[in-house]
């Protein structure tokens, strides 16, 4: 019996009677991690790793959770169950069932490299892994942090220089944190559009050990603002709120940036090739670690990797979720509160 | 190379015309002489000879980077850049090796040439060697100069500007040497944009003046008197020149088309020596235009039989002078220019070359009544000219202006979805449309252009989630999205399903009020095919 079944509402453990990061209100709910496409509201119950709680908390407010560490082993309905790192955002985890010697992993969204924020990922011998491939082409091969770090410092530096304000954008939950730490390195100040700020400043009361940030209000004087740093979503992009940074250049830190086409679409000064999920390289080394006979390849590019995978002699199917637009959610999320 | 790839890279990120400007100005500041003309001739779309060709390409770097060839259709499709994906699916050089060459721009081009010629084996090894020192960008620079076509955002006009910071030469001048038919690897900086007199060619044509399309009605314009009023034809822009007892003609691309018009040639003997003249190349018999899609069943041949020649008769419907006697007439006024056109074309008293006629009205009001029978002359309406204008260079606001008639409009829903390329790579933004006929649905025109690119994102999210099938780079998707394609003209065509081609099909609308069961017909197209659609043979 399959341990995982692929439903309309998201992956279902039958023999557990769970779901695992469900699209739909559930009864009960494994979050692999904080990110909007994998985290939504509505469920009866909520079970996540301790570090992804306090996101989940703002993001979805009051609801019933359970907390676990990772490779804490609990049983649900019988079924063998515990999170393990996968990289991708703090408290970010695959989830690993077991049930009559048979183990299943749902990989979430993952990063094989290390970012020095999220624990890093840790490969689990399974039978079946259920891997995303949101970069699963060969096209994408991410730089190491430090050389993206030094990018990055380069470009606000020269920026400073030319009295311009450097405005990253970087998801709120995950690049942000990254982004930060690098230019922390560089600078006093980092100033954060809100949704950057509420997101950060929870990880931060949550005992992470990340750099301060400073939101910036329609108080903050524009004085203040001049040839700063700013952190803001990518949904800030283009909007009104942009306009107190004048003159500024700014620079788009995301895995799309790998191509120049992306880079000239989102009309930015700068791209940074910068990605919290895996390159090709890592989707195959995360796979080729599980030991898996078989694999369900879900968001990104699922058609070419699962035959690429084949190609190699491992059995993969492309699977259908919705997961994989979580820029587009967060983008409507974050431009509606925010003051011009 | 270096320093070549490194501009290349600030003209394809900055979106500032500013930064654009400076980093080809401090190019030219310090490059070398030979790499400077190659720069100027890549940019206005001279290409260097093709020593590999693309398949080559594909076959080598497959090899190198040990990857099944489906694979590297699929990240093709995906990045929508040939000399891109290659760069991208390379492996990078280690630090010690990246920094052992940098050949020079005309180095590359010089050894392109050389290998042009030789064997296989040579040729890879060169393309091989070459790709292992170098990064990413450089890759992907090197392989543009291979492939052709570098779409960089450069304007002529920017090259001009940043040109003119090195020479005291007019900027009306600069455009002038740096176009037409000089060749990069026989020309030398110093000659291109020398400011004495240069080497003579007969055949250089003058940059061509642009219009903008007319938003406002015509009365903000003022004074009707003070404009000239000309049909806006259907055709190909041209220039022909009569110089040294020869003749040229070029086309607005800047491609020597010449050899393309074989009828033309007699002109040679009828035209003054000295003579440089704008106009619009129509198909036509007896002074009247013949609809657009008669030209283009001759125009892509490389052979033009006799049977062509005869089905499908061209004029040269003049409408400008930019030289005379040898001597630039651009700064003259219009009305000037025309006058002496006249005197040219009137007495030769030829169906290969007429006047343009000037369209006579009194007021606007009178004009705009005219302009809706724009379409029984095979026209799109009019010209707008201030009588006092100079001949400029470019596009530029405020003396000439085109008036178009309202596009013919069809609404169709869409039926099949590619990525689209450049700016738009990974995103699915071409799409094929279809009307209803009975039950079925049949396919008749392809569009790219005319939506926001909100909307090319929220399709393309559409089309990720309904897609039914894929074959290679298209899906075909639920017929659900329903547009009103606005097109140019229509004519009955052997060659599609649907028995018509539209001229310049692009989405004017997306009509989320419609549904699939909304759109037009075959019916109806055909409708308009009789309506509009002239018989492509009198």
């Amino acid at each position: 019996m399959a341990l995982i079944e692929f439903t309309d509402k998201g992956l279902y453990c039958p023999a557990g009677k769970f779901y695992i990061d469900p699209w739909r209100p559930v009864d009960k709910a494994l979050i692999t991690h904080g990110h909007s496409d994998h985290a939504y509201f509505g469920s009866k119950s909520y079970l996540c790793h301790k570090y992804t709680k306090p996101i989940l908390q703002l993001r979805l407010g009051d609801n019933d959770y359970q907390t676990v560490d990772w490779n804490e082993t609990i049983f649900i309905n019988g079924v063998q169950v515990s999170f393990h790192p996968a990289g991708h955002v703090i408290g970010s985890s695959q989830i690993r069932l077991e049930l009559d010697g048979e183990v299943w992993v749902f990989s979430g969204d993952y990063k094989t490299t290390s970012d020095g924020i999220s624990v890093d990922f840790e490969p689990i011998r399974c039978h079946t892994f259920i891997t995303e491939s949101t970069f699963g082409l060969p096209i994408y091969k991410w730089k190491s942090q430090q050389q993206t770090d030094k990018e990055i410092q380069d470009w606000v530096t020269e920026n400073k220089a030319d009295g311009r304000t450097s405005v990253l954008l970087a998801y709120s939950l995950g690049k942000a944190q990254r982004v930060i730490k690098s230019v922390a390195a560089i600078t006093d100040t980092i100033f954060a559009h809100g949704a950057v700020y509420n997101l950060h400043e929870t990880l931060r009361t949550a005992g992470h050990d990340l750099p301060e940030v400073k939101r910036i209000t329609v108080d903050t004087p524009k004085e203040t603002l001049k040839a700063s740093v700013v952190i803001a979503p990518p949904s800030a992009d283009s909007s009104p709120w942009m306009k107190r940074f004048t003159p500024h250049s700014v620079g788009v830190c995301s895995g799309w940036m790998q191509v120049r086409g992306n880079v000239r679409r989102r009309n930015a000064d700068a791209g940074f090739v910068m990605s919290d999920h895996a390159d090709w390289a890592g989707l195959l080394d995360a796979v080729k670690a599980t030991g898996a006979q078989k694999v369900f390849v879900t968001h990104g590019f699922q058609a070419a990797f699962s035959r690429y995978l084949n190609d190699i002699g491992i059995e993969a199917a492309e699977v259908k979720t919705e997961y994989g637009n979580d820029e587009d959610i967060e983008a409507t999320a974050d431009a509606t509160n925010e003051a011009i | 190379m270096k320093h070549f790839a490194e501009l290349v890279k600030v003209l394809g990120t900055t979106s500032k015309t500013n930064e654009k400007l400076e980093a080809l100005s401090e190019y030219f500041a310090n490059a070398k002489n030979e790499d400077k003309v190659w720069v100027i001739a890549i940019f206005s779309g001279r290409k260097p000879r093709r020593a590999v060709n693309s398949t080559q390409l594909i076959t080598w770097c497959v090899e190198e980077a040990k990857l099944p060839g489906w694979l590297f259709g699929e990240s093709y499709h995906t990045v929508g850049d040939l000399a891109e994906t290659i760069a991208l699916l390379l492996p990078e050089p280690d630090d010690e090796l990246l920094n052992t060459h940098d050949h020079s721009l005309s180095y590359y081009i010089e050894t392109f040439k050389q290998i042009e010629k030789q064997d296989e084996a040579v040729k890879r090894k060169f393309i091989v060697d070459s790709w292992s020192y170098m990064d990413q960008n450089e890759k992907f620079v090197f392989n543009k100069l291979i492939t052709g076509a570098f779409r960089i955002g450069i304007s002529q006009k920017m090259m001009v500007n940043a040109l003119s910071k090195f020479t005291s030469l007019e900027a009306s001048v600069i455009a002038h040497r740096i176009s037409g038919n000089w060749d990069p690897s026989t020309t030398s900086f110093e000659e291109l944009l020398n400011e004495s007199a240069s080497i003579v060619d007969h055949s250089k044509p003058y940059p061509f003046y642009l219009a903008y399309a007319l938003d406002e009605p015509p009365s903000t314009l003022g004074d009707p008197n003070e404009w000239q009023v000309e049909w806006k034809w259907d055709g190909i822009r041209g220039q022909m020149i009569k110089r040294n007892n020869e003749l040229f003609v070029w086309s607005r691309g800047e491609d020597l088309m010449t050899e393309k018009f074989p009828e033309y040639a007699v002109l040679k003997d009828l035209l003054p020596d000295g003579v440089v003249l704008d106009g619009e190349i129509i198909p036509s018999v007896d002074k009247k235009p013949l609809p657009f899609a008669l030209l283009q069943t001759r125009i892509g041949r490389k052979n033009i039989t006799k049977k062509q020649l005869q089905e499908a008769p061209i004029t040269f419907f003049a409408y400008d002078l930019l030289e005379y006697n040898y001597e630039d007439w651009r700064s003259k006024p219009l009305v000037e220019r025309r006058k002496q056109l006249e005197a040219i074309i009137e007495p030769l008293q030829s169906s290969l070359i007429i006047l343009s006629p000037i369209v006579e009205f009194k007021t606007w009001d009178e004009l705009a009544v005219m302009r809706e029978t724009s379409r029984d002359l095979c026209a799109e309406g009019f010209m707008l000219k201030r009588r006092s204008s100079a001949y400029q260079v470019g596009r530029k606001v405020g003396d000439w202006w085109k008036w178009k008639i309202d596009p013919l409009t069809i609404d169709a829903v869409m039926i099949y979805a590619a990525k689209g390329s450049g700016r738009r790579s990974n995103l699915y933004t071409d799409y094929t449309f279809a009307v209803r006929d009975g039950h079925k649905l049949v396919s008749f025109a392809k569009a790219y252009s005319g939506l926001t690119d909100k909307e090319f994102n929220e399709i393309d999210a559409f089309v990720k989630r309904n897609s039914i099938e894929k074959f290679g780079p298209v899906r075909t998707v639920k017929p659900t999205l329903v547009f009103e394609l606005a097109f140019e003209g229509i004519a009955a065509s052997n060659r599609h399903k649907s028995g018509v081609a539209l001229r310049f099909p692009r989405m004017s609308r997306w009509r989320k009020d419609k549904t699939v069961d909304e759109i037009n017909t075959l019916d109806d197209l055909k409708k308009m095919l009789e309506v509009y659609g002239k018989p492509t043979t009198s």
